[in-house]
Formats: structure tokens, C-alpha cells, sequence
């Protein structure tokens, strides 16, 4: 039973890690990617998938593959912007809405549900265009957005916190309010906080790319798969189904595994369901 | 020492009818005091009173003559009635029993707690085993008065005599004083000093 148990954990670790290091990897290459991999080449123009070219090339020559990677590359490196900060935000205000209560939570309380109120894709739109379009807009645009329900989750957890028997039992034991924040509060407010912004990664780089997609976000020269797809649109009647296809999926399988990463941490760090 | 509350009057919320009207009872060292009577007559809130977890409306608390230490280590301590919520889910148990003292391992066999019931998680354990915890956590030395607010109502009978054998053991031993409240009018006979009723309060 123990062994069964023990097992189960390190599976999942393992599994964690592999996602970790792949994402990683799309990344660094990405990153430090010589431009000219993606750069034009009218030699080659709309091949199909083969050994040099293993997505295909588009109408204007340039190596699909090389641009999926760099195009995931600058979506994680928004999605990671955009969640870090939204999750900061949330976090300020859910603790100070929870702890201050009267004006600020009414004040917090209220911009969460105005944000939520909203359509998202819409408000997406709104900001991005404000602030010129660019990947200045669109990760403005994102990390404005993604705030709210985890101010929501944090506020729930913290106000419950407050009023919990154990809470109010170490505070007569002689602990500070700060031991108290940290020691009792802390465990029961991070492994929320870090899932909630594991989770928000996935929606931060669809969101960037539907609205890349949609014309608003990242210019057309910028290695994006919202780019790429609504590129790929003009040709997918014409049989060029590469195009989409692959971009598609690769944005899929990173989008799948930072939920699954979200999930099973949840189900990992639960005292109801860690030791399963 | 003595543990004294003067004309205490409490409600909620200004709007709230009040739930304790001008009580006072005093309780000494060795003393155990116990408090009898059906729901809704003020028992569990006269117990966060007297344990400083809630501020009177009127009337005050005082130890030896002084208010309860609100900063520091309060002499006053409580077990509640439901262990499950008394203790983070988030700790594993070890750390929940060392919170504001070190019990030796003498004590914690006199308790009844095994020691490999330290590594594990709140979830894992029984009501019973986690009041064993609470009570533990609650014996520090520095405890110079508990207020038991139904602490064994839901254990099963054979438990239910054990925490009572231990608790009354250590409170002759300290010369501790307490305040039961229960609805079990036999429990009290058996283990406290003096009676009260909560109509009378």
C-alpha cells in the first residue's frame, strides 16, 4: 500500500517535470532562435511537409516549424507576463480586500464583477487597441483581464482563514498576526495562488492568440501563432492544410499541458487527495 | 489565581438581542465548574468570553485582577467542540501538537496519542484522536485555567471516559481551574466541583 502510494506521487513528479522541460525548451530555442530559420525563401514556396521542412512552408517560403517554435516562444513569453502579473494583482487584492474589508473590499468587489461583466474578448479587444496594437497592447491587454477570478478565489480563502477556530486559537496562544499570516495562512493561500497562475498561463495564450487571430494584437511580420493561423485561413480552401494544422496543434499540446501541470498540482498539494 | 467575570452582558451586532444579560461567576484554582443546559442560552458564547476569544458588550474579564493578555500567551485556554475545526488541515500533526509547547513523550502516552500518528495529516485521523490533539496543544504549562466547551460530545463513550480520566489527572496535578460546559448532566456530577445552570446564569 505504502509503496503503491509513494509510486503514484513520483509518477506524477516525473510527469510534471517532462511538461516543465519541454516548455522550457520550445522556449529557450525559440528565444535564441537565428532569425533567418524563419526568414523568407521564395525558392520554397507553399512545399508540403517533408525531411527539410517538417510543417511545410507558406506562400512566401519561410519554414513553418522554426516559426511555430518562435511563435510559441513569444506566446509564453507573454502568457508569462501577462499571468505573473495578474496573478500579483489578484493577489494584493484579494489579501487586501479580505483583511481591510468596508470601502476597499466594496471598491475590489466591484471591479472584479465590472471585469467579469464584460465580455472577455471584447475588453481584450478594447485595451489592445488603446494601447497601439503590438505585443506592448496585447500583453497589457491580457495581463488587465485575467485578474478578477483569482481575486475572487484568494479573498474566499483568506476570509475563511480569519474566522477559522485554529487561527483564532493561535492568536490566543501568544502568536503575532504576521507568525500567524505566515505560518497558518500562507500554506492555505499559495497552493491556490500557484495553481491559479499555472492556469492562467493556458488562457493568457489562447486568449493572445484569438486575438492575434482576430487582427488586433502582434503585426503580421511577428512570429505568432495567432498570425500564423489567421494567415494560414487564405489557403486551407486551396488544400494547404499544413498550414494550420500543425501550428494548431502545437499550440494545443502547450495549452493541454499547462492545465494538465495546474491539475495535478491541485490534486498533488490537496491534503485530501495528496497522499492517494 | 482567579479567573473573574464581572456583569458580563454580550451581544453580536447592536441590532441582535442579547444573548448573556449581567453574569458574573468566578472561577478559582482546583476549582471545576460546570455549566449545564439546553441550546441557545448564552453556554458556548460565556466560554469565548472567558477565554478572551470574544470582547463583552459590558462587564469585564479579569485574571488575578487584570484584563487577559491579549498579545502574549493567554493563561486562559480552550478546547472547542469540534476538533476537525480546530486544528489546519494544512499541518501535519506534529506540528499542530508543537505549537506553543513541547509535549514530552511521557505526556503523550499519557494522552493516548501514538507517535506515528504525528506524521500524518488532520484527515487522516479520527474526532476522538484529534481532540486528543487539542487538548494536548491546550495543556501547556503556562495553562492556568481551560474552558472545555463540550469537548466530548462527539466522542463515543469509552473515549469520552479517557480525555476525562486524563484531563481531570492533569488538573489535580496543576491544580487547574475549569469551566465544563456540557448538555450531559451525569458527565457533570461526575466531574466537576460545582454546578451552574445556564437558566440561572
Amino acid at each position: 500500500m505504502m509503496k503503491k502510494t509513494l509510486n503514484r506521487k513520483i509518477v506524477i513528479s516525473i510527469f510534471i517535470c517532462l511538461a516543465f522541460f519541454y516548455l522550457i525548451i520550445i522556449f529557450l530555442w525559440g528565444m535564441f532562435m537565428n532569425p533567418a530559420k524563419y526568414g523568407v525563401n521564395y525558392a520554397d514556396k507553399l512545399v508540403g511537409p517533408c525531411k527539410e521542412h517538417l510543417f511545410g512552408t507558406d506562400a512566401m517560403g519561410r519554414d513553418m516549424f522554426n516559426r511555430c517554435i518562435k511563435g510559441l516562444s513569444n506566446s509564453l513569453v507573454i502568457g508569462l507576463v501577462a499571468s505573473v502579473f495578474s496573478s500579483v494583482v489578484a493577489l494584493i487584492f484579494g489579501i487586501a480586500s479580505a483583511v481591510l474589508g468596508g470601502v476597499t473590499d466594496k471598491v475590489i468587489k466591484l471591479a472584479v464583477d465590472l471585469c467579469m461583466g464584460l465580455p472577455h474578448l471584447v475588453l481584450l479587444i478594447l485595451i489592445s487597441c488603446m494601447l497601439g496594437k503590438g505585443s506592448l497592447g496585447i500583453t497589457f491587454s491580457v495581463a488587465l483581464t485575467h485578474w478578477p477570478s483569482l481575486t475572487r478565489i484568494v479573498r474566499q480563502e483568506v476570509l475563511q482563514l480569519r474566522s477559522s477556530q485554529y487561527v483564532k486559537a493561535a492568536a490566543r496562544m501568544g502568536k503575532s498576526p504576521f507568525t500567524i499570516a505566515v505560518t497558518h495562512m500562507l500554506p492555505h493561500v499559495i497552493p491556490a495562488y500557484l495553481i491559479g497562475l499555472v492556469l492562467l498561463f493556458p488562457h493568457a495564450i489562447m486568449h493572445e492568440a484569438s486575438i492575434t487571430f482576430l487582427g488586433f494584437g502582434l503585426s503580421k511580420e511577428v512570429p505568432a501563432i495567432g498570425v500564423i493561423l489567421s494567415e494560414s485561413m487564405n489557403y486551407i480552401t486551396t488544400g494547404k492544410w499544413w498550414l494550420a494544422v500543425f501550428p494548431g496543434i502545437m499550440l494545443l499540446i502547450v495549452v493541454i499541458l499547462f492545465d494538465l501541470i495546474g491539475e495535478t498540482l491541485k490534486k498533488l498539494w490537496n491534503p485530501e487527495s495528496g497522499n492517494e | 489565581m482567579l479567573l473573574e467575570a464581572n456583569n458580563i452582558t454580550f451581544r453580536y451586532t447592536e441590532k441582535s438581542p442579547l444573548i448573556l444579560r449581567d453574569v458574573s461567576i468566578n472561577v478559582a484554582e482546583g476549582d471545576r465548574i460546570g455549566i449545564v443546559g439546553p441550546s441557545g442560552y448564552g453556554k458556548s458564547t460565556l466560554a469565548k468570553i472567558l477565554a478572551g476569544y470574544e470582547k463583552p458588550t459590558s462587564g469585564t474579564v479579569t485574571l488575578d485582577g487584570a484584563p487577559l493578555p491579549m498579545k502574549s500567551f493567554c493563561p486562559v485556554q480552550m478546547i472547542y467542540q469540534h476538533p476537525e475545526l480546530a486544528v489546519n488541515s494544512r499541518w501535519k500533526m506534529a506540528k499542530t501538537l508543537n505549537e506553543c509547547w513541547h509535549p514530552d513523550d511521557f505526556f503523550l502516552e499519557k494522552m493516548g496519542i501514538e507517535k506515528e500518528w504525528l506524521k500524518r495529516w488532520p484527515s487522516e485521523l479520527s474526532g476522538g484522536e484529534l481532540q486528543r490533539f487539542c487538548i494536548a496543544r491546550a495543556l501547556a504549562p503556562e495553562t492556568k485555567f481551560l474552558i472545555c466547551d463540550e469537548i466530548s460530545t462527539m466522542l463515543d463513550v469509552i473515549t469520552q471516559a479517557q480525555v476525562w480520566n486524563i484531563l481531570l489527572d492533569t488538573a489535580k496535578e496543576r491544580n487547574m481551574g475549569m469551566v465544563i460546559i456540557t448538555h450531559n448532566l451525569a458527565l457533570a456530577k461526575r466531574v466537576c466541583t460545582k454546578i451552574v445552570k445556564a437558566q440561572e446564569l
